[in-house]
Formats: C-alpha cells, sequence, structure tokens
C-alpha cells in the first residue's frame, strides 16, 4: 500500500488522455462498415433461403407464390424425388445415378492430379534443370488458352486413344487441365521453402524421391489442401467436359441436375428443382467446411521457422 | 608458398560459370589434415560458391576436386565424406531432433546399433542429451545450431563445412559458440572448411585464412601473416576494425612523401620484388598509433570526432588530407578539439602500389 500511494500522486499530476483510447462502439466507421457486410449478406443469403424454403414446400404451396415465405407444412418429398425419382429421359432414378458418377470421375481426377502437379512443381522447384524455367511457362500458357479451343482436338485424341464416352477418359482430360494453376501452386510452395533445407537432405544422401516423401510432403499439408479445395470444386461443377466427353449413363451429377431441371415435358415442379440443385452443390460446399478448418491447422502446424 | 603432402582437400583449377558469369576463375587450394580453413570474404566474393562446390552441391565447369585422396568432382554429396551446417540450420522442422541426427545414417543404411551409438556420442559432445526428443521449433537459436553441428558430426567424416554457421544467431551467443566450436576443432582434429564475411570469427578460428575477392583468393596465410602483413591493399582494407588508415604520396629511397608529410621508412621490410620508387599507398592501423609516444615518426594532429567503444575509444582526425583513426585506450578523456602529439614505428606499417595496389 505504501508503494501505491507515491503512484496516485503521479496519477493525480497527470492531466489530459491517459491509458489506452476509449473506443466508440457506434461510430460513423463501424456502422458503415457493418451495414455494408449486413446488406451484403442478406444479398447472397437471400437467394439460398428462397431455395431452401420452395424444397421444403409442396407443389400447391409453391403455386401459392409467396417465395419468401417459410413452409406451411414441411416436406421432404421434392428431396427424396429429387434423389431417387425424378426423370432424365427414360432413365428415372433421379439424381443419385449422376452423385455416384461425379464421385468415380472426382476421386481419380483428384488423386492423379494432384499427385502429378506436385511431383512436377517440387521437380521445377528443387531441381532446376536446363530449359526448366522454360518449361514451366510454356505450362503456365496452358491456364490461359480458352477450354473451348481445346474442346474438338481432344475429342479426337481421346477417340484415337480408344477413351472417348468413358470415366478413363474424362478423368485424363480433368488431370490434364488441373496440371498448370496445380503445378503452379505446388511450384511456388516449394520455391518458399528454404534451398537450404534441400541441401541438407542432399548431404545427407536422400534422392529426389526420399526428399519429396521424408522432407517435402511432411511439410506441405497446407498447399495440398489448397489444391484439394481448387480441384475438388472445379471437377464437381465441371459441366462442359462432363457433357461433352462422356455418354447418358456416365453423366456427371452437373450434366444430369441440367437435364432435369430443363426437362419440358409435363409441369416445372420448382419444389424439386431446388433440392437437386441443392443436392448438387452440397459436396463443395461440404469441402469448404470441412477443409477451412483442416486449412488453418494445416498452416499452424507447417509454421516452423527456422 | 609451402607444400601441402597428403592434402585432405584439393581443389585443382576449379572453374565455375553461371552462365557468362565466371564466379570462380582457375582457383587452387590445398587444406592438410585437421586444418581449421577459414573463407573470408564480402558478399559474392564466391566463398559459398567454393564451399556448395567441395560439398557436391553445385555442379563444377572445369577442375577437380579431391578429398581425401579421392577425386570426387563427379560424386554425390552424400558420397564426399563431408558433413555440412548451413547458416538458417536447415533442420527438417517435421523430425525429433534425433530424427535429424540419424535421417542420414537411415539413407545410408547404417546398423541400428552404429546409429545409436553415434547419436549417443554426438548428443554428449555437444552436450545436448535432453534435446534429443524435440521437434527444432522447441528449441533455440544456440540449440538449433547446436544440433545442425550435431547432423554433420554423426556422419563420422573427415571434413566439416560450415556456411556462415553463426551469422543467424546474436552477437553474444555467437561469441559462445564461436570458442565452443573452437573446442570441437581441437577435441576432433577433423579438417574444417567454414565460411564467414565476419573478419573476428575468421581471425579466432582459423589455422589460415583466405580471403577472397571476385572469385579468386587474394592471400591464403596464417591470420597473424594477414593482419600484419596483407598481401594487397584488399586485404589490408578487409581486415581489421577499425579499418587501416592509408593515404597516399610517394616512395623515393627509403622515404614516403604525401604533401608537406615526410616519412622515412626506416625498419619498414620491403618484399623482394617491390623495393622500388614511384606513387604509393602508405598505411598504419589504428592500433599502432600511439598517443604521446616515442616511436620514430612524430605528428600533431587535431581530434574531430570522438567514439567511445567501451573497451576503447576511437578517434578520427586527418593527416595529409585523408581521414586517420587512432585507437586510444577506453578511459582516455580525449575531447573533439583537443590536438594530440602521435607516433608510430614504419615497421608496423604496409605500404602498396598505387597502381597495382600490391605490397612493396
Amino acid at each position: 500500500m505504501t508503494q501505491s500511494h507515491p503512484q496516485s500522486i503521479a496519477d493525480a499530476a497527470l492531466s489530459g488522455p491517459k491509458g489506452p483510447k476509449p473506443k466508440r462502439r457506434f461510430s460513423p466507421a463501424n456502422l458503415f462498415l457493418y451495414g455494408t457486410l449486413i446488406v451484403m449478406s442478406l444479398y447472397y443469403l437471400l437467394p439460398l433461403w428462397v431455395m431452401v424454403v420452395t424444397s421444403l414446400k409442396d407443389m400447391a404451396e409453391v403455386r401459392m407464390g409467396n417465395i419468401f415465405a417459410p413452409p406451411v407444412e414441411i416436406t421432404f418429398q421434392p428431396w427424396v424425388k429429387a434423389w431417387s425419382e425424378a426423370c432424365t429421359g427414360i432413365n428415372c432414378d433421379g439424381l443419385s445415378r449422376g452423385f455416384w458418377n461425379s464421385v468415380q470421375i472426382l476421386i481419380p481426377s483428384v488423386i492423379l492430379s494432384i499427385t502429378v502437379a506436385s511431383v512436377s512443381g517440387y521437380g521445377l522447384s528443387m531441381w532446376k534443370f536446363k530449359g526448366s524455367e522454360f518449361f514451366f511457362n510454356v505450362l503456365l500458357l496452358g491456364a490461359f488458352i480458352p477450354y473451348q479451343i481445346m474442346l474438338y482436338p481432344i475429342v479426337i485424341i481421346l477417340r484415337e486413344m480408344g477413351l472417348m464416352g468413358s470415366l478413363g477418359g474424362l478423368v485424363l482430360v480433368h488431370m490434364i487441365f488441373g496440371m498448370p494453376i496445380n503445378t503452379l501452386l505446388f511450384r511456388n510452395y516449394f520455391s518458399s521453402i528454404p534451398q537450404e533445407l534441400f541441401k541438407a537432405a542432399r548431404v545427407d544422401g536422400a534422392g529426389f524421391w526420399a526428399i519429396f516423401f521424408k522432407i517435402m510432403l511432411p511439410m506441405s499439408l497446407p498447399i495440398f489442401v489448397v489444391s484439394m479445395i481448387i480441384q475438388v470444386t472445379g471437377i464437381w461443377n465441371d459441366f462442359l467436359f462432363g457433357v461433352v466427353y462422356t455418354k447418358p449413363a456416365i453423366y456427371p451429377m452437373t450434366v444430369q441436375l441440367n437435364n432435369i431441371v430443363n426437362s419440358v415435358q409435363g409441369v416445372k415442379e420448382y419444389n424439386v428443382n431446388m433440392a437437386a440443385t441443392l443436392l448438387t452443390g452440397l459436396v463443395p460446399l461440404v469441402i469448404y467446411f470441412v477443409s477451412g478448418k483442416l486449412f488453418v491447422r494445416g498452416i499452424a502446424a507447417g509454421a516452423v521457422k527456422g | 608458398m609451402t607444400v601441402i603432402e597428403n592434402p585432405s582437400v584439393s581443389i585443382k583449377n576449379l572453374d565455375l560459370n553461371f552462365g557468362a558469369v565466371k564466379v570462380l576463375k582457375d582457383l587452387n587450394l590445398d587444406i592438410a589434415h585437421g586444418e581449421f580453413i577459414v573463407l573470408l570474404g564480402a558478399s559474392g566474393c564466391g566463398k559459398s560458391t567454393l564451399l556448395n562446390c567441395i560439398a557436391g552441391l553445385l555442379e563444377v565447369s572445369g577442375g577437380q576436386i579431391h578429398i581425401g585422396g579421392n577425386n570426387v568432382t563427379w560424386a554425390e554429396p552424400s558420397e564426399r565424406g563431408i558433413g555440412m551446417v548451413f547458416q538458417s540450420y536447415a533442420l527438417y522442422p517435421q523430425m525429433t531432433v534425433r530424427g535429424n541426427l540419424t535421417f542420414g545414417l537411415k539413407n545410408a543404411k547404417v546398423p541400428k546399433a552404429e546409429i545409436e551409438k553415434r547419436v549417443a556420442r554426438a548428443a554428449e559432445i555437444l552436450q545436448m542429451e535432453e534435446l534429443l526428443d524435440r521437434k527444432p521449433g522447441a528449441l533455440s537459436g544456440g540449440q538449433r545450431q547446436r544440433v545442425a553441428i550435431g547432423r554433420a558430426l554423426v556422419r563420422d567424416v573427415d571434413v566439416f563445412l560450415f556456411d556462415e554457421p553463426l551469422s543467424n544467431l546474436d552477437a553474444k551467443l555467437r561469441t559462445d559458440l564461436r570458442v565452443e566450436l573452437k573446442q570441437l576443432h581441437q577435441q576432433l582434429k577433423n579438417t574444417m572448411i567454414y565460411v564467414t564475411h565476419d573478419q573476428v570469427e575468421a581471425l579466432t578460428l582459423a589455422d589460415r585464412i583466405a580471403i577472397m575477392k571476385d572469385g579468386l583468393i587474394q592471400q591464403l596465410a596464417s591470420p597473424k601473416e594477414i593482419y600484419n602483413r596483407p598481401v594487397n591493399k584488399y586485404v589490408a582494407d578487409f581486415i581489421g576494425s577499425p579499418a587501416m588508415n592509408f593515404f597516399e604520396g610517394d616512395v623515393d629511397s627509403g622515404v614516403f612523401t604525401a604533401g608537406d608529410l615526410s616519412i622515412d621508412l626506416k625498419g619498414y621490410e620491403f618484399t623482394p620484388a617491390g623495393q622500388t620508387g614511384g606513387p604509393a599507398w602508405f598505411g598504419i592501423r589504428p592500433e599502432h598509433v600511439v598517443v604521446d609516444g616515442t616511436g620514430p615518426v612524430q605528428l600533431q594532429v587535431t581530434a574531430q570526432i570522438v567514439e567511445p567503444m567501451g573497451s576503447d575509444t576511437l578517434v578520427w582526425t586527418q593527416v595529409a588530407g585523408a581521414p586517420f583513426r587512432i585507437r586510444m585506450d577506453g578511459t582516455s578523456t580525449v575531447q573533439s578539439g583537443d590536438v594530440l602529439n602521435i607516433s608510430f614505428d614504419p615497421a608496423h606499417a604496409s605500404m602498396f602500389d598505387k597502381a597495382t595496389e600490391e605490397r612493396l
């Protein structure tokens, strides 16, 4: 107590502002900032709201036209129908067929494209060879060529390889088109890893693959997650390649969704269409939610300052 | 130059080009067994490049490298019988200290019992037994560098390469580890090649220093020789802090004149080849100048700036139109504006030809 005495005298002697500056909760800047954020989120969430409530109404309620109103009587029938009963052409087994097709396309495409891109990115950043920069630039150029230009040549190539209209052909196409951007990602990530680490591993007798698997891979979880997000959403959402390079029996989910929603026969079942669209969008959505967490953890795990 | 019989490391006519840039030019260097050699130079002089060539991390453009009597010019880094310590430690972040130490041995398929033995020995020498199961992220800078040295140690090699190993540490730790390194060398008696830009490290650690500039070795000699008899003006200027005082003038029959200053060079040892007259640089180290002394050369100067540095006081003056530094005792009470009587002995001086900058 005796010690605090001179302190309080000193405090009393200080006039004017002291200590932490008081913060105003409702300053004009804050009002503007949060106001804008709230308006923008409403703007983006409103369509989702309409979709969700419509998909939970029966057709009688949909026809009443109050698209923003929540359902009076909740029904999951449209979801069941979209998943397992909706018709495209002569098939009436719903979106489930497309879902499994998409899964079969997605898994090998993502694994293959990330494997190839990570190894090429590693090679291009750590084992530079004569012309490696040129090679990389050519690869990058691939990212800027519009897909439409390559559509028909690839049809011919796949036909010659006997892969036209098959899952394998589509997987190959996804792998090739995923390479430029993912190789760039991996190359830049590996370039940020200190060269000395690579040199130390070489002195320790590790070769190309040993350095890749034992040193580089354990350090690169974040970039794998980023690459996976890009590839999963890109391949899942792909429509163009799916419709061009496959046949109806193996159409991916996006193509099938289009066929259900755009079918011109009979009554437009808005509730089923909404449910089908939500089902199709679910996979990328889940990926974002799940990997967002992983992503942060991955960054934190890799953050060892040398 | 003395010829080294059966050298531990021998570099013969080494060239290294990056595209059109010649980084190392026809470089020759023999290093004896158990010798501690320091490659010293400013950034971009090629010292790290030379070390990387010896390690096998850079492919040479010409010449040969021999380690332990074998021509290793084309050998992989791991096959050369070297261990290397890097500036940024380069520890594998996801492995424990033990994992870091054993990674190379596992790659070389060394038997388990042998690995255990070597790790135990390295941990004992470097006093890091309690760190073995930690990850590098949980270590301090000094501990990390110790692990990096340990990683070279367990390889059980004859030649250690150090690439500025202390540059990332703070000043106090650097001094401590410097002493530890010297102890380690006395204990292990390995050949050590050490790259640094820090002249104190070079002078304290080296048996011999190779001063490099533009891909060439300027002088290869013991620290004493380099400090006292630098072969050219670059070396003289580079070594010593504060730097050597220079003034330019002419030498004629044993007398150096610069303006109205004239110094009788009695006692200065000319090199056999260079005893000619003509334009020259006269150099004298700040610590060889004595205030109120009785040296053969006596001058009067005015102190302009006084920099107290604790143990010493550095006084800036002017002689013959050039800045002239004097190193005085830390207890000195000189103030700027004071007039000082200084003296020095030309035997301590270094003379260089004006044109070639070679020692006279």
